[in-house]
């Protein structure tokens, strides 16, 4: 059962769910806010591929790099216009705030475009299947995972070696000390919303993907399993949320292959109960952060 | 240098400061004094923008900065060593002094800055690579130390340096401050430890809960003031009622 097909698969749904749950943290380390709107920035890029692809025509390659810059904006202005005018008050305006925006997005996609599923372009390349080491896959699992040994170097280069990396760290570590070196606190709260709807579009390209479809709801299962993922790996680091998003994919997939036919529906059920058993056993995640619950006002 | 005039501060309905005044002059150490609750901490925590006051006016180089935020104050000059250190515990000393340089960055003279901060703390060029988190509480007193002096302060805030530190510690981080008002550094010093501030201090406010009882030279102090009853509790109103 474990064979090349298997890991090739693990990996790439790991990959992709890293992606998904690191753009979560971002946001929650530093404001510790569970950003319910970030399924709908995955919504936004998805619609932006429909729109650019559809009726613009755009060649593949310019709709991709548009959807992920969308999809950055919008989390950019999401966080300019709906969580920065709560910020001061209670994380609980900021957690309401989220579902607000949540639901506003996604009755914009309904009202605007319509409330069943568009087909989104995608490139050949995302259908065909290549055989590597004796192992045939599709090619956009390889891709998936080439993506995320991409960003997910880029990403450490950027928290470890640049200032602005480590006034990042350092925010979601202690907010208020943090600005007492001068750094801006909107600058660190903006980059990280920006850093979050960046990874929500490019897993959107991977998710929208699979089915070649958008619709207005599909930004709520990749909210739930970045949520998953980082209640799996940690909720105070940023390699917590990799690493609970490649155990997520791990026991996905384990479960596909070990469940009978008959239970493969309960797939979902045996997740959630794995996830159950972590909050009971293990409740800061498989990775102990050395972060302090500070809230920023 | 700093002049803060019936400054008041509050923590929702709980009022911490009743209009306090109080003057840093340039090249000065000036200590302030009180017990636990008085409002030491808050009026640092004031005047570096932690804390939006209520009421009253915080003078910085003839500008009013009361109410603007942590960061514009800092480029303006007030680096804060804050109360328990905060240093970041996950990141490197390395990164911690890179921080400290945020707003005062310039390649060549980063390098040069580094060299004197190892100068006047050896230990941390040392630990250069270690997280702060591994550092031991004298070690991290003088990492929040460097860290601030990193921006190039015009006015350094200490609060509480020597708290919680072994003797030796204590020893070694007054004489670091001594030393740094001897590099013309003008200091705004929060003690507990009284008797130690008032050795190395020009002037000395004490702060009695949320107003200022006293304000002077130490020597004045001394000889007005019956600092035990202060430090103590037991003083009554009339012991306190000192003024210049």
């Amino acid at each position: 059962m474990i064979n090349g097909e298997f890991i090739i698969n693990t990996l790439s749904l790991g990959s992709l769910y890293a992606l998904l749950a690191l753009g979560l943290v971002f946001v929650y380390g530093i404001l510790k806010l569970v950003n319910f709107a970030y399924g709908e920035y995955l919504m936004v890029a998805g619609y932006a591929m429909y729109v650019f692809g559809t009726f613009a025509q755009l060649p593949w390659y310019v709709t991709m790099v548009l959807a992920v810059l969308i999809a950055a904006l919008t989390s950019y202005l999401t966080e300019l216009v709906a969580f920065r005018p709560v910020r001061s008050k209670s994380l609980n305006a900021m957690l309401v705030t989220s579902f607000a925006v949540s639901v506003l997005l996604q009755n914009a996609a309904v009202l605007f475009v319509s409330p069943r599923s568009r087909a989104v372009p995608l490139p050949p390349a995302f259908n065909q299947s290549v055989t590597l080491l004796g192992v045939t896959s599709p090619l956009r699992n390889l891709l998936t995972i080439a993506t995320a040994v991409v960003l997910l170097t880029a990403l450490t280069l950027l928290m470890k070696y640049t200032v602005l990396g480590i006034a990042m760290r350092a925010a979601a570590d202690k907010f208020t000390t943090t600005r007492l070196m001068g750094v801006p606190a909107n600058l660190v709260i903006s980059v990280a919303f920006i850093i979050s709807g960046f990874l929500a579009g490019v897993v959107s390209i991977f998710w929208v993907g699979r089915s070649a479809s958008v619709e207005p709801l599909i930004g709520f299962a990749p909210l739930l399993i970045a949520f998953i993922a980082t209640v799996i790996g940690g909720m105070h680091s940023l390699l917590g949320a990799v690493v609970g998003g490649f155990v997520y994919g791990l026991l996905f997939n384990v479960l596909s292959i070990m469940l009978p036919a008959s239970m493969i529906n309960y797939r979902d059920a045996f997740m959630f109960v794995i996830v159950i058993l972590f909050l009971l056993i293990r409740p800061e995640g498989l990775i102990r952060g050395g972060y302090t619950e500070e809230r920023v006002g | 240098m700093l002049a803060i005039r019936e400054l008041q501060a509050s923590y929702g309905a709980i009022r911490a400061l009743h209009g306090i005044s109080l003057e840093v002059k340039e090249g000065e150490l000036v200590a302030l004094l009180g017990t636990n609750g008085a409002g030491k901490s808050t009026t640092l925590k004031s005047i570096c923008g932690v804390l939006k006051p209520t009421g009253g006016s915080v003078e910085f180089l003839g500008e009013d900065i009361s109410g603007k935020k942590p960061e514009t104050i800092l480029k303006r000059g007030i680096s804060l060593v804050p109360e328990g250190r905060e240093i970041f515990t996950s990141l490197t000393v390395a990164e911690n002094l890179r921080l400290g340089a945020f707003s005062s960055y310039e390649r060549g003279r980063y390098q040069q800055d580094l060299e004197e901060m190892f100068s006047l703390f050896p230990i941390l060029k040392e630990r250069f690579a270690q997280p702060g988190g591994l550092l031991s509480g004298g070690e991290q007193q003088q990492l929040a130390i460097a860290r601030a002096l990193m921006s190039h302060p015009k006015l350094l805030m200490l609060d509480e340096p020597s708290l919680g530190l072994s003797p030796t510690m204590v020893d070694l981080i007054f004489d670091l401050i001594v030393k740094l008002r001897e590099r013309d550094t003008t200091i705004l010093l929060v003690e507990q430890n009284a008797e130690r501030a008032l050795k190395i201090a020009d002037r000395v406010y004490v702060l009695n809960t949320g107003t200022m009882e006293f304000s002077g030279t130490p020597q004045q102090l001394e000889s007005e003031l019956d600092i035990e009853a202060v430090y103590f509790g037991g003083a009554d109103d009339s012991s306190c009622e000192v003024t210049l």
